[in-house]
């Protein structure tokens, strides 16, 4: 019992799914941007900007993320020397490594996050659109008034899938040293083997409690908001 | 494409076309822009990663015999086995989660939404030092254990969320004749619905494959020698780290969109297929769809129903 309050003590779980937290919620605000532009492009009568979008979304899609995080972390930052932080701040290493990360999270899931907006779109029956066209609404009517508010619902439970694989691949950036909650598991299990089933029963129960209740306001949200046709 | 109507767009007349081009021609301008600083950069005397000298290796056989076929065939090896593993246990795990047995259903139900929730790479780190202190594994049998437990963990929950989805997407009428006819509740199950459920599943199947893939470019966290990681080692013999992950992301890549594309294929062969009640494959919802196409009902009419005795 002593051996588990010196550990706690010794550690800083807490601190560590802070971390956590703050990718998820950093990766996701970017994932959230970069895919609705990807989104966008895809989806646009263009087809530079299609072709462009669904080049995006094939390559990164198939990409590993640990091998999107090395090239980010390593490659870019590390190789080609561009930082994102101050180089004479004395919390260097940390913020760059930290925000490298939520670049490669942001990267990676934007296209997870563009798919699911195209497929709410695509949920949307093209009859929708011309019968608003029909009552003579234009352009921004037609999308204001019919076609996005269909399509936001219909890519609700697959934008909230995508939150939840997000907070579970923010574990991905340990691999280049981000102190998060894998990173302190991996620590905390090294120099202290005999309680490795307790670490990992806390660990493990500290996701379920992150993505549990997304996944359940995510499912909520999905069926009240569903479009019945 | 751009010719025919979609839901956003109206079919484009002269003005529309004129504006279409003006932004292909500033999209196109902007995209390569971003791409030439990249190059730029990559070429930059300081960073020197365009060099001959950076690339050449990957034409010799060395790079290949000594780093990346083996890593290769580490990656290849791990995702087989998982596959494998995956497909047994989720099936048991679905089953599980569907039988008459409340006890069951609910240790089934709790195992499944516990370990989805547990990330792949955390389940990866508990199996290798679970392994290394707990069960004695050594040598390079103990990372090969620690990254197929924790694919197969995290891919069987997935598998018999899939499962069981599949079977509840089944019309009614199917179980209710299989118990009908005298079957016991499991024959039914195992005999009537699963098959069925199975077939639709296959898509999602195939698509879960990539994120098996994928994921186990993880298990180079815990020393285990696969793609990744025999990438890594050859970075550093070489020093050509970054044409080094360029290179693996283009072999992944092309492993990966051919397993999409087999699951686009079957998925088409799918819906066309006349055998079967469900005729659109089935997603247990959390898994990130490769392909994840919703079918857009050509009509808002509720389809005809051909049935006898069912006149409107």
């Amino acid at each position: 019992m002593s051996g588990i309050s010196t550990l706690l003590r010794e550690y800083d779980v807490l601190g560590a799914f802070w971390v956590t937290i703050q990718l998820t919620l950093w990766g996701a605000l970017g994932a959230l941007l970069l895919g609705t532009v990807v989104a966008v492009c895809r989806v646009s009568p263009v087809g530079v900007l299609q072709r462009a979008g669904t080049w995006f979304v094939t390559l990164v899609r198939n990409t590993p993320l640990t091998l999107i995080v090395a090239l980010c972390a390593l490659g870019v930052s590390n190789t080609l020397k561009i930082s994102l932080a101050p180089p004479d701040s004395p919390t260097f290493i940390v913020d760059n490594g930290f925000r490298w990360g939520v670049v490669a999270l942001a990267v990676y899931h934007a296209s997870f996050v563009a798919e699911a907006l195209r497929s709410g779109i695509n949920t949307v029956p093209t009859g929708q659109a011309e019968a608003a066209r029909s009552i003579g609404l234009g352009f921004g009517a037609t999308l204001r008034h019919v076609v996005l508010p269909q399509a936001f619902r219909g890519a609700i439970a697959p934008l909230g899938n995508t939150l939840i694989a997000l907070t579970k691949n923010t574990t991905v950036v340990a691999t280049v040293g981000v102190a998060e909650a894998a990173y302190l598991m991996r620590n905390m299990i090294e120099f202290n083997p005999s309680l490795l089933y307790f670490i990992f029963i806390v660990m493990a129960a500290g996701f379920v409690v992150l993505t549990l209740p997304v996944g359940l306001l995510f499912t909520w949200l999905s069926n009240r908001l569903a479009v019945r046709r | 494409m751009s010719a025919q109507a979609s839901v956003l767009f109206d079919a484009p007349g002269p003005r529309a076309r004129v504006r279409y081009r003006i932004i292909a021609v500033v999209g196109a301008i902007v995209l390569l822009a971003m791409l030439a600083y990249f190059v730029v950069r990559l070429a930059d005397p300081a960073n020197n990663q365009l060099t001959a000298e950076k690339w050449l290796p990957f034409l010799t056989p060395t790079a290949w015999t000594a780093y990346l076929l083996p890593g290769l065939l580490g990656t290849l090896v791990a995702a087989a086995i998982s596959v494998a593993l995956s497909i047994v246990f989720g099936l048991l795990l679905g089953i599980g989660r569907l039988v008459e047995q409340r006890w069951i259903r609910w240790a089934c139900g709790a195992f499944v939404e516990f370990f989805r929730s547990v990330p792949v790479l955390m389940m990866m780190l508990f199996a290798y030092y679970a392994g290394l202190y707990g069960l004695r594994i050594s040598g390079t049998a103990l990372p090969l254990f620690g990254v197929v437990v924790g694919l197969t963990v995290y891919n069987s929950c997935v598998l018999a969320e899939l499962v069981r989805s599949g079977v509840n997407a089944l019309p009614a009428g199917q179980r209710e004749s299989g118990l009908a006819i005298g079957l016991t509740p499991l024959q039914t199950l195992t005999t009537i619905l699963l098959p069925q459920a199975i077939t639709a599943m296959l898509p999602s199947m195939l698509s879960q494959l990539v994120v098996i893939l994928k994921d186990s470019a993880l298990g180079s966290m815990i020393s285990y020698l696969e793609l990744l990681r025999s990438g890594s080692y050859l970075a550093t013999a070489f020093a050509n780290l970054i044409p080094t992950l360029i290179v693996l992301a283009v072999i992944y890549i092309l492993i990966n969109s051919a397993l999409t594309r087999v699951a686009g294929a079957v998925e088409q062969r799918l819906r066309r297929g006349p055998r079967g009640v469900v005729t659109r494959p089935v997603t247990a919802g959390f898994v990130p769809e490769p392909a994840a196409e919703p079918d857009v009902p050509p009509t808002i009419m509720p389809p005809r129903d051909d049935r006898p005795g069912r006149r409107r």
